[in-house]
């Protein structure tokens, strides 16, 4: 893994053509080094979930052999992970694209027009999503348990223990982080995209529809694979504020799942592993992405 | 709201192109149909209300409740107020608390006084941009896209007493997770292992952002690597600073995810979040308790907003 990087053709970076002093091999050392016990619990998560449980137990798990790829099979069975994993989809996509939408709106009204509040409600919205969750639990929870839904939207006919209520209050809580990465992004558009747009008569809605949201496509996807991610790996609204296991999300389901197996460590990390590839795949399909929306909303994008 | 005192005090940010500005209404305001100022209404009010509904009433709300005696269950109109009560008995009679503050501390501090140096001196190395510097940050940052109660459980493989990695290889019977004496150590080990990939993201990009120029002078007036990074890079960086700053001091407050699917947060893992969940979701459910330790939370975290929000707006306008 780590002596792959050293190895490989001199690159067009900077210092690769540079002879490797003792320091570099040093630097080389200790970054392989920090990279390999980074990657280290990961790897061993997949290691295991690789083997059998009746090998390892007579083995110890510090042991090779007893491959199999049985403890996928089970996990998926028992902890009937394709139903859960259509939960999350049912709560990550909607959840996502309202967000986008709802913080683009604000975000454009924001950045567009310069009105003495546009500070107050960027405070507004970028604080919600900095509170604690936990401490706004007890309100909320009373709220959930008390607002009706149709029985067609929801089988508890609340918003509690329903899909809907997941998606509602995760947008309410990840909108402050969009409208503040995308009121910085819009701001830093060519004032004269507007002027023009006003002189073809186009309206608010047009300016914001057809002329900001095509060019803040590298805002947006790049907050969508963050948000995808982070709503995806949601686990405290999803713990408390759903009641039926079958309807729980993948992250909230491995708890149970590691509740029957407690004692079969093997099936835990196979039912870890596959709560983690869709995770995973987007990270490493969309990694560019998923490191610009950070530094977006560490700085200046 | 009052809780954003740092930024009322600012001017409304403008951008470049905003220096015509007349008063307080602002661009392009005049020239607004009706039909113009409805949908800028709703794209405003939509969102806000959402907002507002779901996070600021019940931050609101939680503050107004810690001062009852209401048991969750019974009508609105039957709580009864009791003023302070709440919170001198989180603090005399409620043994869990105390530990419970430790453990926030002692999460900001493993956080603050080791991940985030380590992480910030992993984004000094990084960004020399040696070869086989992405497979390094890759490596780093992969933690961060898993889900907190995960991590629980692939540290699980680490941890656990019989089948455990650790015990394993130092021969030893320690329930690492179970142990009320060393499971924060555990939980806290596996927390940094997140957190280290973050910080170093964050001032890798920073890092990327500082004037080549500055170096290039302090490298010709002969000053050493290391003093160019403390002298000339680091005061640089300083808006990156306060938001890692506020960043950990938020995380550590909210950390939840890890404690909550080792044991629920006790036994040795309490921490502040946990409490307030278990007073509301647990069997015993005393709302006014868990509103008063709760508020404690805001005040804090409200704090460190109030100052991350003033830090990024300043930057904003320069």
């Amino acid at each position: 893994m780590t002596a792959a990087a050293p190895t490989r053709e001199p690159d067009a970076a900077a210092s690769g053509r540079r002879p490797l002093r003792p320091a570099r091999v040093v630097l080389h050392l200790f970054l392989g080094a920090v990279a390999v016990g980074w990657l280290f619990p990961i790897l061993w998560a997949v290691l295991t979930s690789l083997r059998s449980y009746e090998y390892t137990a007579a083995n110890g798990y510090v042991s090779l052999g007893g491959w199999t790829l049985d403890n996928y099979v089970t996990a998926w069975r028992t902890a009937e992970f394709g139903k859960h994993f259509l939960n999350s989809v049912y709560i990550t996509v909607p959840a996502v694209l309202l967000t986008l939408f709802l913080a683009s709106c604000v975000a454009f009204v924001i950045a567009r027009f310069s009105w003495k509040l546009n500070i107050v409600l960027l405070g507004l919205f970028t604080a919600a999503n900095l509170l604690p969750q936990q401490a706004l639990l007890i309100p909320l929870f009373r709220l959930f348990t008390e607002v009706p839904l149709p029985p067609f939207m929801s089988d508890s006919e609340l918003l509690y223990d329903s899909y809907w209520g997941l998606i509602l209050v995760n947008v309410a809580f990840q909108c402050g982080f969009c409208v503040f990465v995308l009121s910085n992004y819009m701001k830093a558009l060519p004032h004269e995209l507007y002027e023009a747009a006003m002189v073809d008569g186009a309206s608010v809605w047009r300016q914001y529809w057809q002329v900001t949201m095509p060019l803040c496509r590298p805002a947006l996807a790049a907050l969508a694979t963050l948000e995808v991610t982070w709503i995806y790996n949601e686990f405290f609204w999803a713990t408390v504020l759903m009641r039926t296991g079958d309807k729980f999300p993948v992250t909230s389901s491995l708890n149970n799942l590691r509740g029957e197996f407690f004692t079969d460590n093997n099936l835990v990390s196979a039912g870890s592993v596959l709560v983690a590839i869709p995770t995973l795949v987007i990270f490493f399909l969309l990694q560019k992405q998923f490191v610009r929306g950070l530094t977006l909303g560490a700085s200046k994008g | 709201m009052s809780d954003l005192p740092l930024i009322q005090a600012d001017p409304a940010v403008s951008s470049p192109a905003a220096t015509t500005r007349k008063g307080g209404r602002g661009r392009g305001s005049r020239l607004l149909s009706r039909t113009d100022r409805v949908v800028i209404a709703l794209m405003v009010l939509v969102p806000l209300l959402l907002v507002v509904g779901l996070v600021w009433f019940p931050a609101l709300a939680t503050v107004a409740l810690s001062g009852t005696n209401w048991d969750g269950i019974g009508p609105i109109g039957e709580i009864e107020w009791v003023g302070g009560r709440n919170y001198s008995d989180v603090i005399n009679i409620y043994p869990p608390f105390v530990p419970a503050v430790q453990n926030n501390l002692l999460w900001l501090a493993a956080l603050f006084v080791v991940a985030t140096p380590f992480g910030m001196f992993l984004a000094v190395l990084l960004d020399k941009e040696i070869r086989g510097s992405r497979f390094y940050q890759t490596a780093l940052y992969l933690p961060v896209v898993l889900s907190l109660a995960l991590i629980g459980f692939v540290w699980q493989l680490i941890y656990s007493r019989d089948q455990g990695l650790l015990n394993a290889a130092l021969g030893t019977s320690t329930d690492w997770y179970g142990d009320p004496d060393v499971n924060i150590w555990a939980v806290l080990v596996a927390a940094g292992w997140r957190h280290v990939g973050y910080i170093m993201l964050l001032y890798l990009a920073g890092l990327k952002g500082v004037d080549p120029s500055l170096r290039e002078a302090a490298a010709v007036d002969g000053a050493s690597e290391a003093t160019t990074f403390f002298k000339v890079v680091f005061p640089v960086l300083r808006p990156i600073n306060i938001i890692v700053l506020v960043v950990t001091v938020i995380e550590s407050l909210r950390a939840f995810d890890l404690v909550w699917v080792v044991n629920k947060g006790r036994n040795g893992l309490e921490l502040i979040s946990a409490l307030v969940t278990q007073n509301v979701v647990g069997e015993a459910s005393r709302i006014g308790f868990g509103s008063a330790l709760a508020t404690l939370m805001l005040a804090v975290s409200l704090v460190f907003i109030t100052v991350y929000l003033a830090t990024v707006m300043r930057e904003n306008r320069k």
